[in-house]
């Protein structure tokens, strides 16, 4: 039981922060680390759903993490490869800012 | 198990996949797939119609671990329009990027996307909504930033983050309803939820991750920027349908499994942040300076009526009242995605050939190209909600049901919007009149024309008139999956 | 006569005008035969098949095209002798109106996009003569709106586009209120489908005060096409339009589908009793009032031909709900009588206007001296036209004018004949001098712009017949006003139905 409260609090820490994060700091990749925060933050929580007690864990919430984490990924690499191609013509707009 | 269902998703999909492999045919492929698509969501339309609602569950595993599909007539409807709109934009890019570089790398995406749509309105659960969502917001961004200029990129980047903070918010209601209910399944969950802390935050949460994505006011402030950035049209199926599922998905949560969750007081709080909505993006599209600028604006506006429905809608048990009110809710979301689709098509058209869409001067471009002028017009008729476009009788069912309910203060955003939408459509109409002449004929260019035009008549004379199947297709039962 | 065609025929008549009209605007600009084929041809089989269902009518044949739109909504086009009043108005002064239009813009630019939009209008008109109920006819009226805004705008020109936008406001406001009306009625009587005698009569007595304030949101809405003071500030502003478009906006379109709004609301919604009791015709009875002196004092100081004429299109069309206004059937068939009336004269005024612009360049008043030995013809026309309008036996302006006094009198509205008399008088100031510089005064050395020569014609044919034509028909209306299906037989027709249930 505790197990699963320390993952989940962590869980729910790690979201709080990263979307503390992400509200407060202005540059995009910042951005970008915060949200990644974040989802680690909700997978840790699903994870922490998952236990039974004594029993296999349930694996739902287990494919869900998974499908999670490889489209957190691919989102990420989609924005870091944005993020450079902005920096290639001179970053992001003065007005934009 | 109806096949339709399940290749729906999949025939854009492997499209995608087609054009990937094989850029060079790209153009040929994707027109196949494109066809093959909208084929078979005719077949899925046909066997709504006679079967009523249909449901598939994929690889014969059931809930809760293998993947449901499910389609009602509502949702029916909304992948007919999805099809035709995305039949059309499919045609226009053909003639809209003349880089061949760009078209190729057009196709997949544009394809993944249509296969994310598909998914999200046949979606049966909340995990599979949370996927579709992933899909739409990866090839949403990597579209947008298609025009490949600094502002363009810096849109896309910044709607890419919004969406994934979208989808991290959503993933997280949907944990909370897991632990609670140990259950994803819409329609089982519809049985179990109830009033309660848990269950209320959930939806808070669900909800904010789909307005984010959906741009209701106050949660808008992304979408301009990214759709008056993108190439024409992209832009037209992110305003016509990228914003249009989110904000169906969260009207469908919130009228049906959620239904029991919701109280009043939030409805109403949904209907205020929607006529907020109407208004705002009513009057910044009445400010804004560019075509598409304005065109951006206006989808917020149009994204707020839908809202307006829910606290009117909420109350309601089922009956013909409720039907009807459904009704108009789609009519409103299918006669929007038409028009929105064709103004943004059109505006491109514009912007080509003037080499900017600085609405002042667009004076003698908008005269030489009189169907497409026609497509702005038509489009705008519909946006504004004037007879005999669908939004009309829309708008007219709404406020019946405002007058009705004594929940008559929905009437003044109706109105207002309408009038302010129909300053800012004519504010651009009367450039169209000049002292140039007109070329000979009246359509210049078929493939780029048409596809705008067939789309604008199709959300005014096609919607308007013909209504009435729409109810057909809802009367068997309304949304409840 | 099959059933098919009973409900088929309202459709077919909207159709007739809408199917060319789409066909138009994918006309090659250069095809002038072509789109003159099709503008012919739509508007002689909307006169045909409006000749059959005169008949059918006459012979108490109901004609209904039905189309759900949604739970409880229907389009509904339907036939009674009111609409049938109106829907010859329309199909024959359009037919008129088409080939001056021909005759006018001839070598002009643009020309398919101006005869689609004209078709879609004259689509519209129809389809609020048709209406069968109140939302189809607030459909075709906010149609009639977009339909037209084109035409006011054609021209181009920076005045073009200022009168089309003050147009918009008001008419797009006006739409607003009238929606917003006929909603709340809808939720307060259900379908709002258009019976003589009205259908609000037998609900209970505690609506009364929402029929009150719902009576005010649709005159609001209506009086702003019907251009009824103080909602009448666009009239005089689309003048900018060309010559057949404002005929066609005075005499047929616009303004008379505001009149015409006004007529079904009093006699097929309310019912002619209840509006009485309600005090709803003592409202419309004085803003009519107030118009008609209003427009005629407005018309005296104007020196631009075409704006006297706006005015006095303000004040002429007040005839119509003045006589609307008067509890009695003596007084509804003067008012119904001088719709058609004013449609036939007005249009007269406006094609002599634009013969005159063309022709010669004379738009102003003061420059008409002598314009009768250049232009008899036309002027003649013009002289018929104002003389009708003031009120001269025989023509038709005065089976109208005599109607409505002696409905006053029946209906024992006395100070109505005072409003007429001074209405009268005033109409006589403004349009007598006119005749008399025309007539017998000297012409000038040199019209402002000469740009049609003279030969055996004294301007095309083709803008000369139309005014000569409905000139003819003024007389015509005035002198067989007794004759069955003349338009004073019809307005008693209508007047019988609606009071003697």
């Amino acid at each position: 039981m505790s197990t699963q409260l320390l993952y989940g609090g962590a869980g729910v820490a790690l979201c709080v922060l990263g979307l503390w994060a992400f509200l407060v700091h202005r540059p995009l990749l910042r951005k970008l680390i915060a949200i990644n925060i974040m989802g680690s933050g909700v997978f840790h929580l699903l994870i922490a759903l998952a236990e039974r007690d004594g029993a296999p864990p349930d694996p739902v919430p287990h494919a869900l993490v998974l499908t999670g984490i490889v489209v957190a990924v691919s989102a990420t690499a989609l924005a870091l490869v944005f993020g450079r191609r902005l920096d290639e013509q001179g970053g992001v707009p003065e007005d934009e800012r | 198990m109806n096949a339709s269902l399940p290749l729906a998703v999949c025939l854009p999909l492997l499209g995608a996949l087609a054009t990937t492999l094989a850029p060079a045919r790209a153009r040929a492929l994707g027109l196949i797939a494109a066809l093959a698509s909208s084929g078979v969501v005719l077949w899925l339309v046909v066997g709504v119609w006679e079967q009523g609602p249909l449901r598939a569950s994929l690889g014969g595993w059931s809930a809760p671990l293998g993947i449901a599909l499910a389609a009602d007539g509502a949702v029916a409807a909304l992948l007919a329009m999805t099809a035709m709109v995305a039949l059309a934009i499919s045609i226009h890019a053909g003639g809209y990027f003349r880089d061949p570089e760009r078209l190729r790398q057009f196709w997949p995406l544009w394809l993944l996307l249509w296969a994310a749509l598909n998914a999200l309105f046949l979606a049966a659960d909340l995990f599979n909504i949370y996927v579709g969502l992933e899909l739409l917001g990866l090839s949403g961004a990597a579209l947008a930033a298609l025009g490949g200029g600094r502002a363009a990129l810096t849109a896309s980047l910044r709607y890419l983050l919004v969406g994934l903070l979208g989808s991290m918010t959503y993933l997280l209601g949907v944990a909370l309803i897991y632990a609670a209910h140990g259950q994803l399944d819409l329609a089982l969950l519809g049985t179990r939820l109830g009033p309660g802390l848990v269950d209320a935050t959930a939806l808070a949460l669900l909800s904010l991750g789909l307005a984010l994505k959906a741009a209701l006011f106050p949660l808008h402030f992304w979408l301009p920027p990214t759709h008056a950035n993108a190439p024409a049209p992209v832009s037209a199926a992110l305003s016509a349908l990228v914003g249009k599922v989110a904000a169906w998905l969260l009207l469908m949560l919130w009228l049906g499994p959620f239904a029991a969750v919701t109280q009043p007081a939030a409805a109403t709080l949904l209907g205020l942040l929607g006529a907020c909505g109407v208004i705002w993006g009513s009057w910044r599209a009445l400010r804004a300076e560019r075509l598409k600028l304005l065109a951006a604006h206006s989808t917020v506006a149009q994204i707020g009526y839908l809202f307006l429905f829910v606290p009117l809608i909420q109350g309601l048990d089922p009956g013909p009242e409720r039907t009807a009110l459904l009704g108009a809710l789609l009519l409103m979301a299918l006669t929007h995605g038409f028009a929105k689709a064709a103004f943004f098509l059109a505006a491109g058209q514009v912007q080509q050939l003037a080499g900017h869409d600085r609405i002042d001067a667009l004076g003698g471009t908008a005269q030489r190209l009189p169907a497409t002028t026609f497509t702005l017009g038509l489009a705008g008729v519909a946006l504004i909600g004037l007879p005999p476009s669908g939004s009309f009788i829309g708008k007219w069912l709404l406020l019946e049901a405002a007058i009705d309910q004594g929940q008559w203060w929905w009437i003044l955003p109706v109105l207002a919007g309408t009038l302010l939408a129909a300053a800012y459509v004519f504010r651009v109409l009367a450039r169209a009149f000049n002292q140039e002449p007109t070329p000979l004929h009246f359509v210049t260019q078929v493939r780029a024309e048409l596809p705008g035009l067939v789309l604008a008549l199709l959300a005014v004379a096609g919607l308007g008139l013909a209504a009435g199947g729409l109810w057909g297709l809802l009367e068997p039962v309304e949304i409840d999956r | 006569m099959s059933s098919a065609l009973d409900t088929l025929l309202p459709l077919l008549i909207v159709c007739s005008s809408l199917v060319p009209g789409a066909a138009i605007f994918l006309v090659r600009e250069d095809s002038h035969l072509l789109r003159t084929s099709l503008n012919m041809a739509g508007a002689l089989t909307k006169l045909a098949l409006v000749g059959v269902m005169i008949w059918g009518v006459y012979h108490e044949h109901d004609y209904e095209s039905r189309i759900s739109l949604a739970p409880g909504l229907d389009l509904v086009f339907a036939a009674d002798a009111l609409s049938v009043l109106f829907v010859t108005l329309s199909s024959v002064l359009w037919l008129v109106t088409t080939i001056y239009a021909i005759g006018y813009l001839e070598r002009t630019p643009n020309r398919s996009r101006f005869f689609g939009f004209f078709s879609l209008c004259v689509s519209a008109t129809v389809g609020i003569a048709l209406a069968g109920n109140l939302l189809t006819f607030v459909i075709c009226y906010e149609i009639l709106t977009l339909a037209t805004y084109p035409l006011v705008a054609h021209r181009g020109t920076p005045e073009a586009t200022r009168g089309a936008r003050i147009y918009l406001y008001y008419t797009v406001g006006g739409g607003a209120l009238l929606l917003l009306g006929a909603v709340w009625l809808q939720t307060l009587a259900g379908p709002l489908d258009f019976v003589q005698g009205g259908i609000l009569g037998d609900l209970p007595a505690t609506l009364h005060g929402q029929f009150q304030v719902i009576f005010v949101l649709l005159l609001a809405g209506l009086g702003v096409k019907a251009a009824l003071v103080p909602l009448h500030g666009w009239l005089p502003q689309s003048m900018v339009a060309p010559a057949p478009v404002s005929a066609l906006l005075h005499a047929v379109a616009v303004v008379k589908a505001g009149a015409f709004g006004i007529v079904r609301v009093v006699y097929d919604v309310y019912g002619v009793g209840l509006a009485d009791a309600l005090g709803l015709l003592a409202l419309l009875g004085a803003l009519a009032s107030v118009t008609i002196l209003y427009g005629s004092l407005r018309a005296l100081v104007q020196d631009g031909l075409k704006s006297r004429l706006a005015y006095s299109t303000v004040s002429q069309v007040s005839y119509i709900a003045l006589g609307t206004s008067i509890f009695g059937p003596i007084a509804t068939v003067g008012g119904l009588v001088h719709l058609v009336h004013q449609g036939i004269m007005k249009i007269t005024l406006f094609f002599c206007a634009g013969n005159y612009a063309e022709t010669l360049g004379i738009h102003r008043v003061s420059q008409m001296d002598g314009v009768g030995r250049r232009m008899p013809w036309t002027t003649l026309a013009f002289s018929a036209g104002a003389l009708g309008m003031i009120g001269i036996p025989p023509l038709a302006g005065f089976v109208s004018k005599w109607y409505l006094g002696l409905g006053a009198i029946d209906g024992g509205a006395d100070w109505v004949l005072a409003v007429l008399a001074a209405s009268g008088l005033l109409n006589a100031a403004y349009f007598l001098p006119i005749l008399y510089r025309a007539w017998f005064r000297p012409p000038p050395e040199h019209w402002p712009e000469e740009r049609i020569a003279r030969r055996r014609l004294e301007t095309r044919a083709a803008l000369l017949w139309p005014p000569l034509i409905t000139a003819t028909l003024c007389l015509l209306a005035g002198l067989f006003a007794a004759a069955p299906f003349s338009p004073l037989e019809w307005a008693e027709l209508i007047a019988r139905r609606e009071y003697d249930r």
